[in-house]
């Protein structure tokens, strides 16, 4: 796991993703080719923004070892005002959070790999 | 392309099972399936095999092979080839044979699926299960599968008031149709409140809206129109057996409260077939959760997009409704056997047309992989 998080790291603790200069569209996370234009497109890294509006939310409770600790949370879709959509956890509480509120990204611990392991960070959300 | 028929089906028992391995489970199916076609095993030709995650459960890979030699079919030295589409796995399997069957590469193949998952623990089975979505950018947050349907559940209950109680009584039908299923796992009836009581996963799904993920293989033997006429007097034909991508994140799509994937697999099964949503009899669709069943309705075109709540709360889709959904028990009470799950559906249409356990003449699967980014749609006549 450890190589696959590291070569993602720039897109994980900020939001970086692509955009395509043909057809304007934004994509979190970042994409090699537009799924519009495909090869008449061009993707250039860019800086999404940082607020954006909740899609969609739930609040976990049968959660894995790694987020035991953390549950229940809650994890949404977040429409940025670029147009991208990220999948990420809000930090609220679970009677807080719904569809049409506004929210910024913030850099917080996701999970860890054990004891020793190393500490997976990354983009989440809190209400605005 | 040629017309194709099932002739022959067989199932093992879906659930904990325990004293049964991945093989001996493949092989119940598959002999189940040969005395069903009355053949002995060497007119086949072909095997295609769904199974989803056999490299995680059973640290076992190099399925085809397996299969083929523990069936039997080792000194045949036929062809065995081993399809993965997360849950989607048997569906895609049940197209491959029909392809190369209709094809008249071969005249006779098997199209099997299997799956076996109570070698790990639950918490790893849901690790491996939420590996069917985007596993760097949805299970890196803590979006489980469960969470995933979640989040589309949400969305749909706000865009068209669909209800916890709507949901639950998908489960309450599936579970009362499994009660004269003999292969399913959970044949007993449960009520509305049982599920609305049952703990959340994700809210707002709980235990009881969630398909088990389930041991259990299936297998279905299919033939030439030719073959199919001497070896029995009742074939089901197969019509079209199509399938559709999409983009395998939730993030990444536009409409969140349909399956694009469906809805394109369907268009073309419904060309090919040459018939319409409506003249559909009786369909099995993939019910992981309880939210998929009434998401299924609509982009099946069996009622308008936003009515498919409407038509679980009117009985519709109820064996004797106008069209009976899950007659099986559906994955719900069945059991969910990843791999198998596709295979599993094919054999419950068949014997549901074949057995006259509805009446019916045309009947519908639907196999999804993961949230929805693979679909298969299958469509059977007798």
């Amino acid at each position: 796991m450890l190589p696959r998080f590291w070569r993602k790291i720039k897109y994980r603790y900020r939001l970086v993703g692509s955009y395509c200069e043909n057809c304007g569209e934004y994509y979190h996370p970042p994409r090699n080719l537009c799924p519009k234009c495909r090869r008449k497109g061009s993707i250039k890294e860019v800086p999404l923004g940082s607020e954006g509006t909740i899609l969609s939310y739930t609040v976990v409770h049968d959660a894995p070892d790694d987020f035991k600790l953390q549950k229940p949370y809650v994890v949404g879709l977040v429409k940025l005002d670029c147009g991208a959509v990220v999948t990420a956890q809000i930090c609220c509480k679970p009677e807080e959070v719904e569809i049409g509120k506004r929210v910024r990204a913030v850099f917080r611990k996701y999970s860890e790999e054990g004891e020793d392991g190393i500490i997976y960070y990354g983009t989440k959300f809190e209400l605005i | 392309m040629r017309r194709v028929a099932v002739v022959g089906i067989g199932q093992s028992r879906f659930g904990e099972l325990w004293e049964k391995s991945f093989r001996d489970i493949v092989i119940e199916a598959g002999v189940e399936a040969l005395e069903d076609a009355n053949i002995s095993g060497e007119e086949i030709e072909a095997i295609y095999v769904g199974n989803m995650s056999g490299g995680r459960y059973l640290a076992q890979e190099h399925i085809g092979a397996l299969i083929a030699d523990y069936s039997g079919l080792a000194e045949l030295g036929i062809p065995s080839v081993r399809v993965e589409a997360a849950d989607a796995s048997g569906g895609v399997a049940f197209r491959e044979a029909y392809l190369a069957v209709a094809s008249g590469l071969y005249d006779v193949a098997i199209a099997a699926g299997a799956e076996k998952v109570t070698d790990v623990g639950a918490e790893l089975a849901i690790d491996i299960m939420s590996s069917s979505a985007d596993r760097e950018w949805e299970y890196f947050v803590g979006a489980t599968l469960p969470a995933l349907y979640a989040l589309i559940a949400r969305v749909h209950m706000k865009e068209f008031g669909t209800k916890e109680e709507d949901m639950a009584l998908v489960s309450v039908k599936n579970h009362k149709n499994a009660v004269k299923n003999p292969k399913a796992q959970f044949r007993r009836e449960i009520s509305v409140d049982d599920v609305l009581r049952s703990p959340y996963i994700a809210e707002p799904i709980k235990v009881l809206d969630s398909a088990p993920i389930s041991d259990g293989a299936a297998v279905v033997i299919l033939a030439s129109e030719e073959i199919a006429k001497k070896l029995t007097d009742t074939p089901v034909y197969v019509s079209a057996v199509t399938q559709a991508s999409d983009y395998l994140s939730l993030q990444s799509r536009k409409d969140l409260a349909s399956f694009k994937a469906v809805k394109m697999a369907a268009k073309k099964a419904y060309k090919l077939a040459k018939i319409e949503a409506k003249d559909v009899d009786v369909a099995e669709v993939h019910d992981s959760f309880t939210i998929a069943e009434i998401i299924a309705y609509e982009d099946l075109g069996f009622c308008e997009k936003g009515e498919g709540a409407k038509m679980i709360r009117e009985g519709e889709t109820e064996v004797g409704g106008r069209i009976p959904v899950n007659v099986s028990g559906g994955l719900k009470a069945c059991g969910h056997a990843t791999g198998a799950t596709g295979v599993r559906q094919i054999v419950d249409l068949v014997r549901i047309l074949r057995d006259g356990i509805v009446d019916a003449e045309t009947g519908l699967a639907l196999n999804l992989g993961g949230t929805g980014a693979t679909a298969v749609v299958s469509i059977l006549r007798r």
